[in-house]
């Protein structure tokens, strides 16, 4: 198994902090990450609201006083009052919380317009990745022959791609189509699928909506002709919508795989089977530490249902994370003390530093020849395309590198800022990237743009 | 998909759980409801889940990690100064100072793999720990899959075994039908509080090597759920064991710091593998699990384990640790893992009253083993080995012939019906011996007894009163 870029990295990251340690100098104070897709880290403060709710839950002698605001109080003990014994420290039961899970359906159904959701169909979990290693597991027998193949995006985020292949699943790419904001189109999907024969059976279709690495956000219209496609082959749906609240394109509309199969309506909409995976990690609220996402399974056999029971209850789930899910499902309301703050920060000073953020981004890359960056749409990353002249990849090859890793290298020695390349998502054959988190503070973006344009100008003179 | 037979072979092979708890919920449920029960409220001490029964969490800790979470309160005064400064210090430690950012590395964030290590390096009398062997995951079961993911290979006669105690954790066996490994039980002594007997291990490899590929032994000290603790001589055998056998030992000690029996002590497999001399303590492969689940913290909500890999070879290691990748160890549990190994020292604000606290779980501890020994064991057709550490007790039963063949007729295990029975005429859950592997008719119940002493009496008494009931109806 390759060694992820990430895992290469905590040695070389160490590297120029070294140096600037010990005299070297170097044109930058500091490293500025945005490789990963973790807004706190790149200095994104987390929401007050949630945060209050988690102390107070876990040291309850913070509620005495008017340390914190009423709704704070009210909702943490009212989330206490889900937890055995009181506490957070206690184990739950195997899906989740049931209050929680209630919580979640019923978003779930205000979120599609009233489409209906049942707690029973939810199952919380430390993360959505684990989720969809769960949901993986039941479907690939890594001892069947010939091997069991899931559609993958190329490009898709590395954690999908290690998980598949630690479960000896074959993923077989269908490639987006870049040129037209990353589309996916139902030829290519045909042509991978055709391409499957004789080495696979392909069980799956996972699809990632808003994308990641790349930052499209899928039509209703692409969503329904999927679901068809899926329905004709016989595939399953993994539909991947971490981003659903990290939305931000003008003419863009998250519309859920759910809602799509519901409004395409009978016989389909009682049949497609579909899985589809959320977090608290992500969007605005950003808490990747917690460790807490959900998977919603529509339309599976209840003795398959059973069966995905006990694989979930080998395992238990944060308290903490399912105490912040419940508030990302059901934030503060007009009315609420919290309201204002949590108003002004998750509705007005987020999304208007991300949009920002988006529009910068989108004129600093495509004002470079070399360089060009389709529309931002949705999710947390900037995937832009990088033209490298010949020079530069022939060095990259000399030195072992695949072109865009070698960029990327160049542009943390001299720059300080950490992207991470294209080919750890995959991309087509011949052409190269860079993914960088775009949910930072403005003027941290402002740095990293300021020091990647430097850069880029002094790198492509250098192989020009 | 749509049907059972393209589900996953494996996944289908996962025994179903017996699912007490799940009843235990809705009988609360339903007392939530009004409806009228035989009993005012359900007590569930089937799992080692202290909080649950009305153990409180440790001050310190909570004070500690709710500062972390809301940082703004570094600023209130109410909190000792050395709950904000040790607050002040792991929030450095994290990414962006939030700890809602993912861990620097898929091991868990460096500054607290090296307060671990320094820990165990301190706990074992200096025998020294290297931060790069620490891997960090939620949970003490989560590392022990991650280790037996790569253990596990092959189908039938080649399929890798496990040599496991017989009773073992509740939770393992499913957690070895999940990953494809053959559980293969070596029996321990009851009459000998549940001791290690030698000649058994070698009974079950043999019997064993017929059938599978036994490659690893699990241990459990202090025992779960038999409450033993492992003497020198014990540990020092069951390493020439697995030295010889060339086993891999998997060995859980989540309970080190609850060890309650008179004369009896924790003693590390590690320190006693290290005092064996350079032929072992260079060679044997083991990897010890911890947790902040158990013992005083009782955190079992938060998620948080770590293991330490020994002699593991290095290529084995790395790809260990990459499996971790996709699913970064959560950062609170960590911080808590890093107050479990450093709490306060003497003269910090926070220490006397954390040395009272744990002082207090110990000895509450203690004594509810003690009494509760004592009382089955005055109950006839029960009896008890006592506990010398860890929170279980699991006395054994004697089940008249009538709800023997009830249970076969439904389908049930005997145990599973008795707790069953038991839940729904007393409000006491407690576990069935048949998840702890005995599937026999040497029936066994586990109950958690790191509980409140007076929720414990209750338990005790509502026990007591069923068990007559139950031989009374048969006799």
């Amino acid at each position: 198994m390759e060694r992820q870029w990430r895992g290469k990295f905590p040695v070389n990251r160490r590297k120029p902090a070294v140096e600037l340690g010990s005299g070297v100098r170097k044109s930058y104070r500091e490293v500025i990450d945005v490789s990963w897709g973790d807004p706190h880290r790149a200095g994104v403060k987390p929401l007050s609201f949630v945060r209050q709710v988690l102390a107070a839950c876990l040291y309850s002698e913070l509620m005495d006083g008017d340390k914190l605001m009423v709704d704070v109080k009210q909702r943490a003990q009212r989330l206490l009052g889900t937890c055995a014994g009181g506490s957070v420290g206690s184990y739950c039961a195997t899906a989740g919380i049931p209050q929680t899970l209630q919580s979640v359906s019923q978003y779930i159904m205000r979120r599609d317009g009233g489409v209906p959701c049942h707690p029973e169909n939810i199952y919380i979990s430390p993360g959505s990745q684990w989720a969809l290693t769960n949901i993986l597991k039941v479907l690939v027998n890594s001892e069947a022959s010939p091997r069991t193949g899931v559609l993958i995006p190329v490009p898709c985020h590395s954690t999908t791609i290690i998980s598949l292949t630690t479960l000896g699943a074959v993923a077989v790419p269908y490639y987006l189509r870049e040129e037209r904001g990353w589309a996916l189109e139902m030829e290519e999907l045909q042509r991978a699928l055709d391409s499957a024969k004789g080495v696979c059976n392909p069980v799956a279709l996972y699809m990632i909506n808003p994308g990641n690495p790349a930052g499209y956000v899928q039509s209703r219209k692409s969503i329904q002709e999927v679901i068809r496609f899926a329905a004709e082959k016989k595939l399953f749906l993994l539909a991947d919508e971490v981003f659903q609240d990290c939305v931000y394109g003008k003419e863009s509309e998250f519309v859920s795989y759910k809602r799509a199969l519901a409004e395409i309506g009978a016989p389909l909409s009682d049949s497609v089977e579909l899985a589809s995976f959320h977090t608290a990690s992500k969007g605005l609220m950003g808490e990747c530490g917690l460790r807490t996402g959900y998977v919603e399974l529509v339309n599976l056999d209840p003795a398959v249902m059973k069966h995905i029971n006990n694989l979930f209850s080998t395992n238990s789930c944060p308290i903490l994370g399912q105490i912040a899910l419940d508030v990302m499902v059901n934030p503060p309301q007009p009315g609420d003390p919290s309201y204002p703050l949590y108003l002004k920060v998750r509705h007005f000073y987020l999304p208007a530093s991300l949009a920002q953020n988006v529009r910068r981004v989108e004129e600093v890359i495509n004002s470079f020849p070399d360089f060009s960056c389709q529309p931002l749409e949705g999710g947390a990353f900037a995937f832009p395309r990088l033209f490298l002249p010949p020079k530069a990849i022939e060095r990259a090859k000399e030195a072992g590198l695949q072109p865009d890793t070698f960029y990327c290298l160049r542009l943390l020695e001299e720059a300080g800022v950490l992207f991470s390349p294209g080919t750890e998502y995959g991309q087509k054959e011949g052409t190269y990237h860079i993914r960088f988190c775009i949910m930072t503070p403005s003027d941290t973006m402002e740095e990293i743009l300021r020091r990647l344009s430097a850069f880029h100008e002094q790198f492509m003179k250098e192989f020009s | 998909m749509s049907s059972m037979k393209d589900v996953n072979p494996r996944v289908l092979g996962i025994r179903d759980p017996v699912s007490l708890q799940s009843l235990a919920a809705r009988i609360t449920e339903q007392i939530a409801q009004g409806e009228q029960k035989p009993f005012q409220r359900v007590i569930d001490v089937s799992c080692g889940d202290p909080h649950r029964a009305g153990m409180p969490p440790l001050s310190f800790a909570r004070q500690v990690l709710a500062v972390c979470l809301y940082p703004e309160l570094l600023k209130e005064s109410s909190f000792p100064v050395d709950v904000r400064q040790r607050a002040e210090k792991l929030l450095g430690a994290c990414n962006g100072g939030s700890v809602g950012s993912y861990s620097a590395s898929s091991c868990g964030i460096p500054q607290i793999q090296k307060s671990v290590a320094e820990f165990i390096t301190r706990r074992d009398g200096g025998v020294a720990s290297d931060p790069e062997d620490i891997i960090f995951s939620s949970g003490s079961q989560k590392t022990l899959k991650l280790v037996l993911h790569l253990l596990s290979s092959g189908q039938g006669p080649t399929q890798t075994g496990l040599l496991t105690p017989l009773p073992c954790p509740h939770t393992l066996p499913m957690l070895l039908d999940e990953v494809g490994v053959k559980l293969v039980p070596y029996q321990l002594l009851e009459e000998r509080g549940w001791a290690i007997d030698l000649e058994e291990l070698h009974r079950a490899l043999k019997a064993a090597r017929r059938h599978c590929e036994p490659r690893a032994i699990y241990i459990s000290n202090p025992g779960n759920p038999t409450g033993h603790v492992q003497d020198l001589k014990t540990i020092e055998e069951v390493i020439r064991f697995a030295a010889s056998e060339r086993l891999v030992l998997l060995v859980e000690e989540v309970y080190q710091d609850s060890v309650f029996g008179q004369d009896k002590k924790f003693l590390s497999y590690k320190k006693v593998l290290f005092e064996m001399g350079a032929s072992f303590s260079e060679s044997v492969e083991m990897v010890s699990f911890h947790s902040i689940s158990a013992g005083t913290m009782g955190e079992c909500g938060l998620r948080g384990g770590y293991m330490e890999v020994i002699n593991m070879d290095l290529l084995v290691k790395n790809f260990l640790t990459s499996m971790q990748g996709p699913s970064s160890p959560p950062v609170l549990p960590q911080l808590a893992l890093e107050i479990m190994v450093n709490p306060p020292s003497p003269g910090d604000a926070s220490y006397e009253v954390f040395t009272q606290e744990i002082l207090q779980k110990v000895e509450t501890l203690a004594q509810n083993a003690q009494r509760a020994c004592e009382f089955l064991n005055a109950v006839p057709g029960m009896s008890c080995q006592p506990a010398m550490g860890g929170v279980f007790l699991y006395p054994r039963l004697h089940l008249p012939a009538e709800i023997i063949q009830e249970a076969q007729r439904s389908g049930l295990r005997a145990d599973v019906l008795y707790c069953k029975k038991l839940l729904e005429e007393e409000g006491v859950c407690l576990g069935p011996g048949s998840e702890n592997g005995h599937d026999d008719e040497n029936y066994h119940i586990r109950l958690c007894i790191s509980a409140p002493t007076a929720v414990l009496e209750d338990v005790l008494k509502r026990l007591r009163s069923f068990h007559l009931w139950i031989q009374d109806r048969h006799h």
